[in-house]
């Protein structure tokens, strides 16, 4: 068995050195030279400040401003540490609910969303629109729960709806080639659109 | 079901099928020892590293040798791994400033990581070093990767050679699979991935302070290096807690399908190394077909199972027309998370971009069933067309039992010691998922683990142990897995499903290079036709569902009926 430790180990010293320490560097090294808005995450600064992520959905409460999907990110309890609480949009954790189909617990949540989101007004929930994420940092909406949330934005703000639909329609991102991926609005995008000073 | 998630479906297949000949011929010279483009490049580091570990490369291993190098390289990558966890509070490249590693987590992290598996029992962000993330768990996808793709080629070898003694060196494969296949397509595939929006950076995180005036920390990393590694080589443990949902480890539909390209391209155009190998192409595309037949179906059961959505969420007011988006990404969709979680357990990667957890009951089932076939759908790099090729064998002996002849696979006889060995391999899996599953149930500290009660619960145990034994490391998340008696028993069942798995191949291997290669007649039953496909297909689904449909019955079959009927728990 000693014929085989010699290779074994310093085999594993230089994949180590290479795979582990160079080949990681080298890539960071280039991604930090010619790719800096990705390589450091696609932050968005606004005034001289990081507002926050391009590809990170955010935590939005107020009227004035349109809602991400549900998320079930937590944080640990800052009164104690062995527990969790809730803090949607954590991302310093990302996590889904995993709560199967036939959880009660995922019932009675989407039900209270189902009914907070026909509060406003609509028939019908679009899916996206009471379920949580798979990261619960979704960056995205689907374009009709953006529109579901026009009459609230609109009188928070005291704006016409007309301009905040077309504001939706020039915020949606549709898909790559016609069928690559999903209609979506990135909310935190669509949100500072709304505080752009009007040209 | 759209015609447009079709087409997506359609397009990824495609790519991964227009590189199978090019690469699957690649890497047939690469474990030739024949010249290569990348050779004037590797060359030097290539033999610079045979020379400082004392590696004799014109020197060849019989299967017992081969096998014994494998288990040290992998017992040093564990020691090395473990120690490294249990040591990141004092080494440098510790942002977060995170503490040692429990001594549980980190037996189960390294087993984790050494066989493949890449079940993580931990949130990454929370809980690894950078140092850990880069020199501990990125060595161990590469390594872990090289090492399935050294048995496999040593496996491919036995049938190959006729009245041979050795099966190749394990330095020297492992070494040329890093160096020729798994870095340099690392290497392109990272800087693309950095292009489409990983992040790629030494930082630990970042604040923002949002248009509300709260402060969000935004986690980052060296992400886009070990996403391209953990994609091709299968093994699927992401840098974040939500793995490719994370927007961070998958921004967009490019970085989607080029991830789930990556996956499956080492697995498929090995099919052709082989046929390449053997001399005969036609066997490899008659693999792939049997491959690609399963997994097609599974794709779209789950895909028609997701897009139907949940009725119990449909009676709340849901619009079922989106499908069951609980757990899944707008960016992504019902159709290319479907068509995620089958491949990546399909294939042993493991990675989610969806949570397998909130899947519908019967679009659970399919990445459940998928791992318990024995992911052979094409499987992990290496280990998917090992296991395929003892499919194989089970397949030619039934069909030969069938008319009274000794079977044969590529003209070597199969006889009552290979037998024993493929009988032997294919039983350690069940063993061990269908034991530690049945263990789990009886332990009431176990089931305190569970997130979601009824016929569910029975599912996320069950998967929990597939997915170890079976060497995928995807999950139905709810389970809390960081406890000592699953960090322990879930890192016994990647032990058994890997290395209890592996040895009596190698045996296998040792056994079937010995004999002489027997030319074809008449009465050879062909191994590269649609009736052998057929049959293939036929066998694996059999084998599976003997052992474990009652499994299945009780968890999510039972559960399927029990949403229909609208009962929560």
């Amino acid at each position: 068995m000693l014929a085989y430790l010699r290779p074994a180990v310093v085999l594993l010293a230089l994949m180590v050195a290479l795979t582990g320490i160079a080949y990681p560097l080298a890539i960071t090294g280039v991604a930090q030279v010619a790719l800096r808005g990705p390589a450091n995450g696609s932050l968005i600064e606004r005034n001289g400040t990081i507002v926050g992520s391009e590809l990170i959905g955010q935590q939005f409460a107020s009227e004035r401003y349109f809602q991400p999907r549900p998320s079930a990110t937590s944080a640990p309890d800052p009164k104690d540490s062995t527990k969790t609480v809730d803090v949607p949009y954590n991302a310093a954790n990302s996590s889904g609910s995993n709560l199967g189909p036939t959880s009660k617990k995922l019932a009675d949540r989407v039900k209270e969303d189902v009914d907070r989101v026909k509060a406003g007004g609509a028939a019908l929930v679009p899916a996206d629109a009471a379920t949580a994420s798979a990261s619960g940092l979704d960056p995205h909406i689907s374009p009709d729960t953006a529109n579901l949330q026009v009459a609230r934005v609109a009188k928070a703000r005291g704006v016409p709806e007309a301009q905040l639909r077309a504001l939706i329609v020039r915020e949606t991102e549709g898909r790559l080639l016609g069928f690559l991926g999903e209609q979506r609005v990135n909310v935190l995008k669509l949100n500072i659109a709304l505080e752009a000073p009007r040209s | 079901m759209t015609g447009i998630g079709w087409l997506q479906i359609a397009l990824t297949f495609g790519l991964v099928l227009v590189c199978v000949k090019p690469l699957g011929l690649f890497m047939a010279r690469v474990f030739n020892r024949e010249r290569t483009f990348l050779t004037p490049a590797l060359g030097a580091v290539e033999n610079g590293f045979y020379r400082l570990s004392g590696i004799d490369a014109a020197k060849e291993q019989g299967w017992l040798a081969y096998t014994l190098a494998m288990l040290a390289f992998n017992a040093a990558g564990f020691v090395f791994l473990y120690a490294l966890m249990r040591l990141q509070a004092v080494l440098p490249l510790n942002p977060q400033a995170f503490g040692a590693v429990a001594p549980d987590l980190a037996f189960n992290t390294a087993t984790s990581f050494v066989t493949n598996t890449n079940w993580q029992s931990y949130g990454g962000e929370t809980t690894m070093s950078h140092l850990v993330q880069m020199a501990g768990l990125t060595v161990q996808n590469f390594l872990s990767a090289a090492t399935g793709i050294a048995l496999a080629i040593a496996l491919v070898r036995a049938f190959a050679r006729s009245g041979a003694a050795t099966v190749g060196n394990f330095w020297v494969d492992m070494t040329r699979s890093t160096l020729y296949i798994l870095l340099p397509l690392s290497i392109v595939l990272a800087l693309v991935f950095v292009i489409t929006g990983m992040p790629q950076t030494l930082q630990g995180s970042v604040d923002a302070t949002t248009l509300e005036g709260a402060k969000q920390t935004i986690a980052l990393g060296p992400v886009a290096s070990q996403e391209a590694i953990k994609q091709l080589g299968t093994n699927g443990g992401g840098f974040f807690n939500a793995n490719a949902a994370h927007p961070f480890e998958n921004p967009n539909a490019i970085s989607n399908i080029l991830s789930i390209w990556s996956m499956l391209l080492i697995a498929a155009a090995l099919t052709y190394t082989f046929g390449r190998m053997v001399g005969d192409t036609r066997q490899g595309w008659a693999l792939l077909a049997a491959m690609l037949t399963i997994l097609i179906a599974a794709v779209a059961v789950a895909y028609w199972a997701e897009a139907k959505g949940n009725p119990i969420l449909a009676a709340l007011g849901l619009d079922p027309a989106g499908g069951n988006m609980e757990g899944k990404e707008v960016r992504f969709g019902v159709a290319m998370s479907a068509l995620y979680a089958a491949v990546t357990t399909g294939l042993s990667c493991g990675c989610v971009n969806s949570m397998h957890d909130s899947f519908t009951p019967l679009g659970g089932l399919v990445p459940l069933l998928l791992i318990q076939l024995g992911e052979v759908l094409p499987g992990g790099v290496g280990s998917g067309l090992y296991g395929m090729l003892v499919f194989a064998i089970l397949t030619v002996f039934v069909a030969g039992l069938m008319v009274g002849r000794t079977p044969e696979y590529l003209g070597k006889k199969i006889e009552a010691r290979e037998m024993k060995l493929v009988i032997l391999a294919l039983l350690i899996l069940p063993l061990a998922i269908l034991g530690f599953t049945a263990a789990a149930t009886q332990i009431p500290s176990a089931l305190e683990s569970l997130a979601n009660a009824g016929p569910h619960g029975l599912s996320e145990i069950l998967y929990a142990y597939s997915s170890a034994a079976g060497n995928n490391g995807s999950a139905f998340g709810g389970l809390t897995a960081n406890t000592p008696w699953y960090n322990t028993t879930l890192g016994l069942g990647m032990m058994l499903g890997r290395f209890g798995y592996i040895v009596p191949i190698m045996a296998l291997a040792g056994s079937l290079v010995g004999k002489t290669k027997l030319t074809s007649t008449a009465g050879t039953f062909p191994t590269h036709t649609a009736l052998f496909v057929g049959l293939l297909v036929g066998v694996i689904l059999i084998i599976a569902g003997l052992e474990y449909f009652p499994a299945l019955a009780l968890g999510p079959i039972v559960e399927h009926f029990l949403m229909l009927a609208g009962k929560t728990f």
